[in-house]
């Protein structure tokens, strides 16, 4: 891996990288799958089109969403353990963004009644970004943040 | 087809913790080959849990899931013998099923 391979892809225009994704086979027909997967949401790049994507409006921060068994340094950014719990009553859903990985929503889980709100799974992260973990409760958007320092880059190799 | 997933289902009290690890690629779509081609994404878009019969977690996940993914999620109901189901459905469209026993 090259210096300069990573920096034409960064600044090689989010435009050229979209269109070789879409001929490289991202895009795909779903039309066959049985659970819809929300492509708009995976591929938002900011957060604010990712809550649009998810359908929330502007999340409250709360201290009731926590970050357990996250480490504040990851060594190694291709496997960065994350587990969000939420204190929140009638929790639906939560979801993990990273917020300087290419696009933000790495997961959503929706939780039916009788699923403890605790969800725990490891990411991929480009770089040092902040995490936020998003829980929909109730109808409504709940967030918390954490800074997750990576010291090697888990996009690329 | 790809390989097995690994899973793990254990109950203290009333509450039933499921460990999963997968075997998946989980490609970005983000990486390039030695060639300089882009290496297409391949990753696993939806993953759901059922518990006789009833979902008690259904997920969808971007390309930012860690190679060979790992998940941990508890629910309430379930009981030493049942059978816990766990399905994965990739962007290829390929599909694998496994079951535990819970213990």
């Amino acid at each position: 891996m090259s210096t300069t391979r990573r920096d034409a892809l960064k600044t090689g225009g989010g435009v050229t990288l979209l269109a070789l994704l879409a001929a490289a086979g991202w895009i795909t027909p779903g039309n066959a799958r049985a659970q819809a997967w929300n492509k708009g949401a995976f591929e938002a790049k900011s957060l604010d089109d990712t809550l649009k994507a998810l359908g929330g409006g502007a999340p409250a921060q709360s201290k009731d969403v926590t970050f357990v068994s996250t480490p504040d340094i990851a060594e190694n950014g291709a496997v960065v353990p994350i587990g969000v719990a939420s204190a929140i009553p009638k929790t639906e859903s939560i979801a993990i963004l990273i917020e300087k990985n290419p696009n933000m929503l790495a997961a959503n889980f929706d939780l039916p009644s009788g699923t403890d709100p605790t969800i725990s799974t490891r990411v991929k992260m480009a770089q040092t970004s902040n995490v936020y973990a998003l829980v929909k409760a109730d109808g409504k958007y709940y967030v918390a943040s954490k800074e997750i320092k990576v010291t090697l880059g888990g996009c690329g190799g | 087809m790809a390989e097995p997933m690994k899973i793990r289902a254990t109950t203290v009290g009333d509450s039933t913790e499921v460990k999963v690890l997968m075997n998946h690629e989980m490609e970005t779509g983000q990486r390039k080959d030695a060639q300089g081609n882009a290496v297409p994404a391949w990753f696993i878009q939806t993953v759901t849990a059922t518990h006789n019969g009833r979902t008690v977690l259904s997920a969808q996940w971007g390309t930012a899931i860690a190679k060979n993914p790992f998940l941990s999620f508890r629910f309430k109901g379930g009981a030493k013998g049942d059978k816990v189901q766990i399905a994965w459905t990739d962007n290829r469209g390929d599909k694998r099923t496994d079951e535990v026993v819970i213990s």
